[in-house]
């Protein structure tokens, strides 16, 4: 960092310095280093997986470094858990909201350090202590009141409070506007400006690069487990921030083969759910694969779950070969050939305790037998017939839990795939596995692509996107923003379509 | 051929076979080992209990409770509880009771209606634990209640007696000279649901939905259909157990099943179903339910004080579980 040596003599800071971090023999981090002083705001910006997140939660004491050293004020810092590291001063505020909806505001805030009188909880000077520390955020709310029913801004506000009261002297926002509008974002913003005047040093992480800009004293870009750019200031031109977070090389190129007929297989015509995203329209020929890239919270998964009936649309219709379906539950789409690999392997995937063979045959069980009788044979031979086709490595009648993340990864591609679908819908389906699975999960989009089948690959790696799809849909804020065509999709042009535009 | 051993490579076949043997050791375990344990010690103990009559006995009187737990063990099976199977099977019997008695219809036309009535209340019991997101537990509660209460409102408490001779008789004639007609036909109901449960898409839908609802929602299992149809067969079971206690007793009392329920669930718990749902079959419920009646039976031949019966049980619950879970353990 170029900014440490002068920090450390001259006052206070948090300094990371070379931090470096794997898990399962995939790196990362690589040598990471930052700083950020008492009273200043440091915006720290990346793609998904750039490892902003692994950067703040080890510096929150949440995971553990392999190497590194961070000081606080020049002293060692080395937490070994949120406790300690909010002991030593360092909170970090997720994007995810933890409250109790039950309890009351000031029994959130000041949670297991409930303050006492005797050996009663001291309801009056607890009460009075969050209001006060409410009012300094600007809030009008009784602290009294339970937390159930309160707005995700409100409760942001809360888990804000609650850090507030810690007296922290570094705080880390992971994403704290992710699901705020903007004029909540500006509630947030001007609680942070409330705790950087108090003297506290901020990290500030975010997608939303206006946001960065404007609260931001210094910005530091993240890519690929690396910094990979810093600045001074915050007044960065957004075009220059786009580029240091994407710039790179595609590691593999568009081998996909240009669709094989422009007939068209899945038609999405005007698609919409109330508050979550509206005005989607789109095709999908035979043979094609397209590609539909957003950050975080932009509505991509929301949108395939409705084609795939999983959650119900409001408005809109999906068609298939020309023929329009009904889509109340994720049986009629598979029954119209589209079926859809969900994104969560463990909670939505697979059934974890039972053993793959079931798991593969489960959503078949009463298309391909009806009124028919499930054998064990009948499993074994389509389980036979997965693990050669997906190349599955390990037993397919012991708890798919066994298995490694990538043999999962599979078994969940083979569940799916055991009939030729007329639509096959991913949702991030390289999530957790390794680089040699990966290539093998292209290898099979590729093929399928190839053999006709109308693809919809979900996915918040860029590069994953731009490598393997035909076309490109951009979503932000739940809007499809374009549909780009393959030469006109690079990472620049995507991503500065996908950044919602705080002027709006 | 390879000859490695490592679990990695092992070849399907072997694998399979491997698993073949561990499944059949899960059946074999526990609860098998503890009834042939008791079953030799009783033998041991008491002259009368390996007699043609006394087996006889015990399975006349697990008939009903039997029907109650098969049903018990679908709603265990989806993760779900019911807590009115055993107010249903009395409201039912009353219900059939009284049409026959009361108002002379039919006796065969009570029994369907009988029978009809229990899947209604079943219906209740599914749609609010699904499209009315009541817990089932509580969604039970109130249906037991209700149930208890209807049951002494037909009669307004009364019994009733005195029904048709061939309906009696499936209580008193033996199959073979020594199996009842009734557990014949109890028997019949496992080996049904045992089928359904092994062999058909929506029997098996219920490991599926028991195991991670949402994950069997999106396989495309219609979840809440599913869940609805569990507690209706579980509801028309209980009307099942109501027939088996009126041909049994010649009799229809209001009161009838008031200490079931338990009994229900710890033959389905004794016999290794989990109540966080996805595991447990009809062949190892039977067992628990085997259990139960030897136990009763050779409690009361040994001479045990009848009030210390239900601290046995209690135990034995308590040894099923903790035992199963070792093995489990122990198994992976």
């Amino acid at each position: 960092m170029v900014a440490t040596d002068g920090v450390t003599g001259a006052g206070r800071a948090l300094v990371v310095t070379d931090l470096v971090k794997s898990f399962a023999g995939v790196t990362v981090l690589h040598s990471v280093n930052l700083g950020v002083r008492a009273g200043s705001v440091v915006g720290l910006i990346g793609e998904n997986g750039a490892g902003k997140s692994t950067t703040s939660s080890i510096i929150a004491g949440i995971q553990q470094p392999d190497s590194g050293l961070m000081t606080i004020d020049g002293v060692a810092y080395a937490p070994a858990s949120p406790a300690d590291a909010l002991a030593s001063g360092v909170a970090l505020i997720h994007q995810e909201i933890r409250t109790v909806p039950h309890l009351s505001i000031a029994e959130n805030i000041f949670l297991g350090r409930l303050p006492r009188a005797g050996l009663r909880v001291d309801r009056d000077a607890m009460v009075e202590q969050a209001r006060e520390v409410l009012r300094k955020l600007g809030i009008d709310i009784d602290p009294r009141r339970p937390v159930r029913g309160l707005s995700i801004a409100m409760q942001q506000s809360i888990e804000i409070a609650k850090a507030i009261t810690r007296n922290p002297r570094y705080v880390i926002f992971d994403e704290p506007s992710a699901s705020l509008t903007n004029q909540e974002t500006d509630r947030v913003l001007h609680q942070i400006s409330v705790l950087r005047e108090h003297g506290a040093g901020i990290i500030y992480i975010s997608h939303r690069l206006e946001e960065v800009r404007t609260i931001s004293d210094e910005i530091v870009c993240m890519r690929d487990g690396n910094v990979v750019a810093t600045w001074q200031s915050g007044d960065v031109p957004q075009r220059e921030l786009v580029r240091a977070m994407v710039g790179r090389d595609f590691v593999f190129g568009h081998e996909a083969p240009a669709p094989a007929s422009p007939e068209v297989v899945l038609e999405v015509h005007d698609l919409s759910r109330k508050g979550v995203f509206d005005g989607i329209d789109f095709t999908v020929a035979k043979g094609e694969i397209l590609g539909i890239a957003g950050l975080v919270g932009a509505g991509r998964t929301e949108v395939v779950r409705a084609i795939a009936g999983v959650d119900k649309a409001d408005g809109g219709a999906v068609t298939v070969e020309g023929r329009k379906i009904r889509l109340r539950n994720p049986g009629h789409a598979l029954k119209a050939g589209i079926v859809m690999v969900p994104e969560d392997r463990k909670q939505q995937g697979l059934n974890l305790t039972l053993d793959s063979s079931r798991n593969i045959v489960s959503p078949w069980e009463r298309i391909l037998r009806v009124r028919g009788i499930v054998t064990k044979g009948w499993i074994n031979r389509i389980a036979e017939d997965s693990r050669t086709a997906f190349d599955i490595r390990g037993s397919l009648d012991r708890p798919v839990v066994r298995l490694s993340g990538g043999n999962q990864q599979k078994v969940l591609l083979a569940k799916w795939l055991v009939r030729q679908p007329k639509v096959l819908i991913l949702d991030e389906p390289t999530r957790g596995v390794d680089v040699g699975a990966k290539m093998s999960i292209y290898a099979i989009i590729r093929d399928y692509a190839a053999r006709g089948v109308a693809v919809i690959l979900v996915s918040s790696e860029l590069e994953e996107v731009l490598g393997l799809a035909h076309r490109v849909l951009v979503m932000s804020g739940g809007r499809q923003i374009a549909v780009l065509p393959r030469d006109e999709a690079t990472s620049e042009t995507v991503m500065s379509l996908a950044v919602p535009q705080t002027i709006a | 051929m390879s000859t490695n051993t490592d679990s990695a490579d092992e070849s399907p076949s072997a694998s399979r076979m491997l698993a073949r043997k561990r499944s059949a050791m899960r059946i074999f375990g526990g609860p098998t080992i503890g009834l042939v344990v008791m079953f030799i010690g009783l033998t041991l103990k008491s002259p009368y209990f390996l007699t043609v009559r006394n087996l006889g006995n015990i399975l006349s009187q697990i008939t009903d409770i039997g029907v109650l737990a098969a049903g018990a063990t679908l709603v265990i099976l989806i993760a779900g509880i019911d807590l009115s199977v055993a107010a249903n099977m009395a409201l039912t019997m009353m219900f059939t009771a009284s049409l026959y008695a009361d108002h002379h219809w039919p006796f065969v036309v009570t029994l369907i209606a009988g029978l009809l009535l229990g899947a209604f209340v079943g219906a209740i019991n599914g749609l609010l634990a699904t499209y009315g997101k009541v817990q089932p537990f509580v969604a039970t509660l109130a249906t037991m209640s209700a149930c208890l209460g209807l049951a002494l409102v037909i009669t307004d408490g009364n019994t009733i007696n005195g029904f048709p001779t061939w309906f009696v008789n499936f209580a008193t004639v033996d199959l073979f000279g020594f199996l009842p007609l009734q557990a014949v036909i109890m028997m019949l109901i496992y080996l049904a649901l045992a089928f359904w449960l092994r062999f058909r898409p929506g029997g098996r839908a219920l490991y599926a939905i028991g195991g991670n609802e949402e994950v069997a929602r999106l396989s495309g299992i219609p979840v809440l259909r599913m869940k609805t149809l569990v507690y209706m067969i579980a509801g028309a079971l209980a009307a099942v157990a109501g027939w088996v206690d009126i041909s049994t007793l010649d009799s229809a009392q209001p009161t009838a099943g008031a200490n079931y329920l338990l009994n229900v669930i710890a033959v389905v718990v004794i016999g290794g179903a989990s109540l966080s749902g996805g595991v447990g079959t009809m062949g190892s419920t039977f067992i628990g339910l085997l259990i139960i009646g030897v136990l009763n039976n050779g409690l009361s031949l040994t001479g045990v004080n009848p009030n210390l019966q239900p601290v046995v049980v209690g135990a034995v619950i308590l040894a099923a579980v903790l035992t199963d879970r070792n093995a489990r353990k122990a198994h992976g």
